[in-house]
């Protein structure tokens, strides 16, 4: 039988696949999701990635599945991050109002240090519940990319409206208070 | 004579106030550095303990966690700038590098660490650049092998033709040379 291909020509191609295919592999872990971005685009509303995160401002953990019937604004910040600082007041306030009306704000610091996220909620007086992924391994789940990002979730657990970047007055009263009105 | 005796009197007293005075400034600047040294003998042992670990020494071995780059390149971000000031922290608490990059993953995970740790797919950042050098190796040497295994065997294929003189010109230089004999 004849030979194809020979021994050290074999070996330098193996070895260059096998370094594309890590490469590869790499590339795909490190890839934040924007699947549910497209599918809210489309008109469609995905199922909330799973999230049970430490809290932040009480001892114990802290699900999305636990908040479940409740309208969710998943808010994921930092107290580094310049825009969190002005978003962060209109939350609180925001907080208040849906509070009533079955929704919630729900504050996920990201890639901070515990005394800097502490402090900050102190200095703005957040009340609003706060966990806390400090080595974010959600982010990619959730496809954030940067700091604020913020996705509403209804009350069936599906993401309704993402938002990369700070949400404001009018984005809120235009993409939560309909979702309030909803059912379960 | 009583006056005499009074201005005598009066000298040794002063004499002896003044001596009483410089023994209780010298006995105060004695407890002074007594105090001294035995308030500062806590803190040279201590300075003495604590490890002599620098921000550079720990910053090229960290991870900015937000801009993806090692501390050290990552300059503007405020992310980058408060990991710094917690570095700092901690070297003023006589932390061990160690100890500080351990306090970097309890607060941002294991993505922290510009090595990432022998296992997993972690692993792999130990294990590929030694294999691929192995595999480098393999293939030179083989190379090599069979570039000294081909050379004889060229020189003996060179065809005669290949000589860049012409017969007509051999013959005429084999003349000149005769000619020219010396």
């Amino acid at each position: 039988m004849k030979r194809v291909l020979k021994p050290v020509p074999l070996a330098a191609i193996a070895s260059t696949a096998a370094l594309v295919a890590l490469l590869a592999y790499g590339v795909v872990q490190n890839e934040p999701n924007r699947s549910i971005d497209e599918a809210v685009a489309s008109g469609q509303r995905p199922n909330a990635p799973a999230l049970e995160l430490p809290r932040l401002d009480a001892p114990g953990r802290l699900s999305l599945a636990s908040l479940r019937g409740r309208v969710v604004v998943l808010n994921f910040w930092a107290s580094w991050c310049i825009p969190c600082r002005q978003e962060s007041p209109l939350l609180e306030r925001w907080q208040h109002r849906i509070a009533a009306a079955g929704g919630t704000i729900l504050g996920v610091d990201v890639l901070d240090l515990t005394t800097d996220a502490r402090a900050f909620v102190h200095r703005y007086r957040l009340t609003y519940p706060m966990v806390r992924d400090g080595p974010g391994r959600r982010l990619a789940a959730f496809g954030v990319l940067g700091y604020p990002e913020t996705l509403l979730i209804d009350r069936r657990g599906h993401v309704a409206a993402t938002n990369r970047g700070p949400v404001t007055e009018s984005y809120l009263q235009r993409a939560l208070l309909p979702l309030l009105r909803e059912h379960a | 004579m009583r006056a005499r005796e009074e201005g005598r009197r009066w000298s040794v007293r002063r004499r002896y106030d003044a001596a009483k005075s410089t023994f209780s400034t010298t006995r105060l600047v004695a407890l002074l550095a007594t105090a001294l040294t035995l308030a500062s003998a806590p803190a040279a042992a201590a300075a003495a303990r604590c490890p002599r670990t620098t921000l550079g020494d720990v910053e090229d071995e960290v991870m900015c966690t937000v801009c993806g780059v090692p501390l050290n390149l990552a300059t503007d971000a405020p992310q980058a700038a408060r990991e710094r000031a917690f570095i700092v922290a901690l070297i003023r608490q006589c932390r061990t590098k160690s100890q500080i990059k351990q306090a970097l993953v309890d607060q941002y995970g294991e993505r922290v660490l510009a090595l990432p740790k022998a296992k997993g797919f972690g692993l792999g950042a130990y294990v590929v650049p030694v294999v691929g050098f192995l595999i480098a190796a393999a293939l030179v040497g083989a190379a090599a092998v069979r570039w000294r295994r081909r050379r004889p065997d060229r020189r003996a294929s060179q065809p005669a033709a290949e000589s860049p003189i012409e017969p007509g010109a051999s013959a005429r230089l084999e003349a000149d040379l005769q000619r020219y004999d010396l």
